[in-house]
């Protein structure tokens, strides 16, 4: 690794405040499970690294039904997939928090880290996206908010501009009767990074779908929703045929590329498998959370 | 680059030091603390052999910067005999024949402590997924968690 400066502020205006000061080229550290990696072995050489550790205000998963759910950006994944808030009324995010690395990953890595890395497999990205979580932003210009969909740009780029810091996300509270759940194929069953990932989550007030989403990683140059295959499931009632159906259309809406991972066509059929186990995992835990 | 400086509590024992902010945590409990029980395999956290516990969670040593452990409890291989007493994890991978090469072995020993302390009783599923992140290229694994679970049973007696 290359020298660099390094701070580690205590608030989140100093951090602003020297990033302000010290302008392009910087990098913020959260776990470093990404950035000290590339800065060993990917040739990134960043002249100053701001420390996140030390910011209480990225810190901290709380839950109202009023207000939802926030998880501050800096909550890593073991504490995320732990939660007992988030086991019982986000499933989805634990599932996707336990996927990640191993034990020690899992201890270390960020769900900021993950969604600002960007890469077109974070196992974040899907569960969060399926829940149609906001990142909250805080920057030179003040404070912002950005719906997940409209956060990653292209593999490695997000909205966030030189200067801005992911504070926290913000998740709405789950409708009546509503389940998600994630899977990710990966040739290894551990400590792989996924060649497909699926989230799915149905809300079934009264066993007819009132509303779906279907959010996919690793088959786009960033990780999407596939919003055909959610409008064939809204309104109808739960049934084999039509979870197929979705299925067979979020394979067309995917978008993959042909890699060491796995072939374009291999991902394609990947997408349509994994959409019908997520669906149908969502629809169970929908079943199991109704009064 | 100047240095910074930091506080560690490295099994036990007070240490302060100035470390320049790219050293990894690893590469200053081996060199400047000569603690070099703990390996690097990867050093990109893909293999595990660099495992130390830190405030209570294991981590990859290889992938934090020392300046982020700055005020840290850091546990290493070198802190678990006691009064020239091996660990029982230590006792039943020598039992057991849980060491070849012996290049795995700290940080496969930091993982299996780290999951029996927060799970005294690991199934044998719940050790190989406790384990899933320390690679070793000797044994076949078997051996390894059998002596994890032998040593979970003593721990309890
Ligand atoms: C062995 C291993 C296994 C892995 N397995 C998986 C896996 O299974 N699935 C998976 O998805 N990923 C995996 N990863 C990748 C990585 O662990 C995750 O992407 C992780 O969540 C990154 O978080 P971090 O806190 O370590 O981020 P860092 O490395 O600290 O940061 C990543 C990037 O995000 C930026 N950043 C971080 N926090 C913020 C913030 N709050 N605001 C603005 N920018 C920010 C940083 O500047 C940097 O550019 C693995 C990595 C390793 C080393
Ligand atoms: S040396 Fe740290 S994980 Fe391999
Ligand atoms: S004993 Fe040789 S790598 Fe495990």
């Amino acid at each position: 690794m290359r020298p660099f400066d390094y701070f580690a502020p205590e608030t989140l205006d100093e951090a602003i405040s020297i990033l302000r000061r010290r302008g392009d080229g910087g990098r913020l550290l959260a776990g470093g499970t990404d950035l000290v990696v590339r800065m060993k072995e990917g040739g990134l050489r960043p002249p100053y690294v701001v420390s996140l550790r030390k910011l209480s205000e990225l810190r901290g998963i709380e839950f109202s039904e009023a207000e939802g759910l926030r998880i501050g950006a800096m909550t890593d994944m073991a504490t995320i997939a732990s939660s007992p808030i988030i086991r019982e009324r986000f499933p989805i995010l634990a599932d996707g928090a336990a996927l990640v690395g191993s034990v020690q990953t899992r201890n270390m890595a960020t769900v900021g880290g993950n969604l600002c890395n960007a890469a077109p497999s974070a196992d974040m990205a899907p569960p969060l996206l399926a829940v149609d979580a906001v990142a909250r932003i805080a920057g030179a210009q003040g404070w912002r908010d950005v719906p997940l969909q409209e956060f990653f740009l292209a593999p490695g780029e997000t909205v966030l501009q030189n200067g801005d810091i992911l504070v926290e996300l913000r998740v709405p509270t789950p409708p009546r009767g509503s389940g998600g759940f994630y899977l990710r194929h990966t040739p290894r069953q551990e400590m792989d990074i996924a060649v497909v990932g699926v989230g799915a989550l149905v809300t079934l007030p009264n066993g007819d779908i009132e509303q779906a989403r279907v959010a996919l990683g690793a088959v786009a140059p960033v990780p999407m929703r596939a919003h055909q295959a959610e409008a064939v499931l809204a309104g109808k009632p739960v049934s084999d045929e039509v979870i197929a159906r979705a299925a067979a259309i979020a394979s067309q809406e995917a978008q993959p590329i042909s890699d060491v991972r796995g072939s374009a066509a291999f991902r394609r059929e990947l997408v349509r498998v994994l959409t019908e186990r997520s669906l149908r995992g969502a629809v169970e835990r929908a079943g199991a959370s109704a009064p | 680059m100047s240095k910074h400086p930091i506080r560690l509590t490295v099994n036990g024992g007070q240490y302060e030091l100035a470390v320049e902010p790219h050293r990894t945590l690893l590469d200053v409990v081996r060199e400047e603390l000569r603690l070099t029980g703990s390996k690097e395999g990867c050093g990109t956290g893909d293999c595990g052999a660099c495992s130390m516990i830190v405030d209570g969670r294991l981590v990859t040593s290889c992938l934090m910067l020392a300046v982020e452990a700055d005020g840290s409890d850091i546990q290493t291989i070198e802190g678990l005999a006691c009064d020239g007493r091996l660990h029982p994890l230590q006792q039943a991978f020598i039992d057991y024949g849980a060491v070849q090469c012996g290049f795995c072995t700290p940080g496969m020993i930091m993982a299996a402590k780290a999951l029996l302390d927060s799970d005294p009783h690991p199934s044998f599923e719940e050790v190989q997924r406790g384990l899933a992140g320390n690679l070793c290229r000797c044994t076949g694994y078997t051996k390894i968690i059998e002596a994890v679970m032998v040593a979970a049973r003593q721990e309890a007696l």
